[in-house]
């Protein structure tokens, strides 16, 4: 009876969430990827289907033949789609850099900190990320104006004489990036660096090794599962980010979360959308599936 | 080592005070008595009473608590089984796929979640509003439960589980009786998380969302579109009040309990 009842047991407790995540998460990328092969239509829904699931198996392959690559064609034919692509990998990465570049010390500090403290400084660090995303990037506006808080402070200490011209650049966004995503970056390195053996340094140390090539040679080898940790989890959202170049960059700004946001919402082309999240999902892949690669090496050692 | 510790704090002070400035000074000007928000003009408390009569306003974060509690209590349910099913069972058919896509919703971008759930509503032809909204911010609050729970499970003594199978309880009883207790700080923190989650999301809301669900986030966005007001600043000083009223209280529940369990263990060991 008990054996059956924990057979019962583990199956409900694996069926149910698979089933969700099934059906909410991985069966609306094929629906997106059907919707990509479709043409625009002024109807509701605006698209017309490349196959319907009712047509039967032979129906859709029958289909198959008449897909429309339209929308892909037409990705790269517009040149508009690539450099947004290509620039929203390139603020992505060099925002990770910088994040982990300032992140590091904090991550460090925080590792080194008396033990005691530590608790109040890693609550200190999640706070934040408990606060509205919107909210945060929002409270960067009124700081980066022309007649915003930065420019009044440095007018008056007398650093510069003419407003500085942030907002609505790409420093905008790069400085919205890093401060979003700093907390995904320390709380990574923070774990790895804390669980390291401070014996370590110190036998270096002893044997008369100098205190920063102690560093590059320990420290910095064995956290480096938080730095990937850390790097992806800035890297892939922000690379799809929308609201930060929204409210922070210009007009002129191109990143492709915008530019799919705009080609859903204002021309709703719903094909075409679908198109540019196929390939979005697809340039992720890769660090994706690094990612997770990460993430169950580390569950593997928390068994 | 002293030189070491003294960059140790420049580095932590430094990097905090750019994490909380921003906040600070948004909390700060919502008590500006200008309609300016860079402007000092003295202290007053008239955006918080503008705010409360904008009934647009209201009627949004009444939507969006609404949600959040749903969508939180459904979200860690789920969570937490996959934890269960991640960290118990590893040996089942399509272990890879399911982990696989426990973590990618951590990092995907929100504007593809988003599109792949309002055309996956459309396919199946389910009118867009609150249900949909809902079902979305289950579907990616959940994994953040998981991941939190997951760290607990990780961390458990299963022979004290074991124990109380081979004594002749249910698995059901014994999940509710012996492992549920324990893991229950890491359960209420995944709620949280993913209730907060649920408050803070505009992308995900924004596509999954129809008439008359509009959220407070979505309220926020169209008028920050349309130029920074206090009246904003006012009604992100309240969310953030919240928020920050809830993990203290979260943290010291957790902490009286952390020393709660050390006196027990302490007793237990005395008195063997």
């Amino acid at each position: 009876m008990n054996k059956l009842g924990s057979a019962i047991f583990s199956r409900l407790v694996i069926i149910i969430p698979y089933a969700w995540l099934l059906f909410f998460f991985l069966i609306p990328f094929f629906i997106v990827f059907r919707i990509s092969l479709s043409t625009t239509a002024i109807a509701q829904p605006p698209y017309e289907p490349a196959f319907a699931w009712s047509d039967g198996l032979s129906g859709i392959w029958e289909k198959m033949g008449q897909f429309s690559f339209d929308n892909y064609i037409w990705l790269t034919e517009d040149s508009l789609y690539f450099n947004a692509y290509m620039s929203s990998i390139w603020i992505a990465g060099v925002s990770t850099l910088v994040t982990l570049l300032i992140g590091y010390p904090i991550a460090y500090g925080m590792a080194q900190a008396p033990r005691t403290l530590r608790p109040t400084l890693l609550m200190l660090v999640i706070l934040p990320f408990w606060t509205s995303f919107l909210i945060r990037v929002y409270a960067w506006i009124a700081i980066l104006k022309p007649e915003g808080l930065l420019n009044q402070f440095l007018m008056n200490i007398g650093i510069i004489d003419q407003p500085l011209i942030i907002m609505n650049t790409n420093w905008a966004i790069y400085i919205g990036i890093v401060y979003s995503y700093l907390p995904f970056m320390v709380l990574p390195l923070y774990s790895a660096l804390e669980k390291m053996d401070n014996t370590l340094i110190e036998a270096a140390q002893d044997l008369g090794c100098p205190q920063i090539s102690a560093f590059w040679k320990i420290t910095f080898p064995l956290s480096i599962p938080g730095v990937v940790a850390g790097c992806m989890l800035v890297f892939i959202p922000a690379v799809g980010e929308f609201v930060i170049p929204d409210l922070l960059g210009g007009s002129q700004t191109l990143m492709i979360g915008k530019t799919l946001w705009n080609e859903f919402n204002a021309n709703r082309d719903w094909p075409v959308s679908a198109a540019v999240a196929t390939i979005l999902l697809l340039i992720l892949v890769v660090p994706i599936v690094f990612f997770q690669n990460a993430q169950a090496k580390a569950e593997e050692q928390g068994r | 080592m002293n030189t070491w510790s003294r960059f140790n704090i420049a580095s932590v002070v430094l990097g905090f005070s750019f994490l909380y400035l921003p906040i600070v000074l948004l909390v700060v000007f919502s008590f500006n008595e200008s309609k300016l928000v860079t402007v000092w003009a003295g202290f007053s408390l008239k955006w918080y009473v503008s705010l409360f009569q904008n009934q647009g306003l209201m009627d949004a974060a009444w939507v969006t608590i609404r949600v959040a509690l749903i969508s939180a209590t459904v979200a860690t349910a789920l969570g937490t089984m996959a934890a269960l099913a991640l960290t118990r069972y590893t040996r089942f058919r399509g272990r890879l796929l399911f982990s696989g896509m426990v973590y990618a919703p951590l990092v995907m971008p929100e504007v593809i979640t988003g599109l792949s759930l309002l055309l996956l509503f459309v396919a199946i032809g389910f009118d867009r509003g609150f249900v949909t909204v809902t079902l979305a911010h289950i579907t990616f609050s959940m994994c953040f439960v998981t991941v939190v729970v997951q760290s607990r499970l990780l961390s458990f003594d299963r022979s004290i589980e074991e124990a109380a199978l081979d004594l002749g309880a249910t698995p059901v009883k014994t999940f509710l009786e012996v492992t549920l207790p324990v893991i229950a700080p890491a359960v209420l923190s995944g709620w949280m998380l993913a209730l907060t989650l649920s408050l803070d999301d505009l992308v995900i809301s924004s596509f999954t969302s129809g008439p008359g669900a509009t959220t407070l986030p979505m309220k926020i966005y169209s008028q920050v579109r349309l130029g920074v007001t206090p009246e904003i600043n006012a009604a992100c000083t309240i969310l953030i009040g919240f928020v920050a009223i809830g993990v203290i209280i979260a943290s010291i529940m957790t902490k009286r309990r952390e020393v709660q369990r050390q006196r027990d263990e302490q007793a237990a060991f005395a008195g063997r």
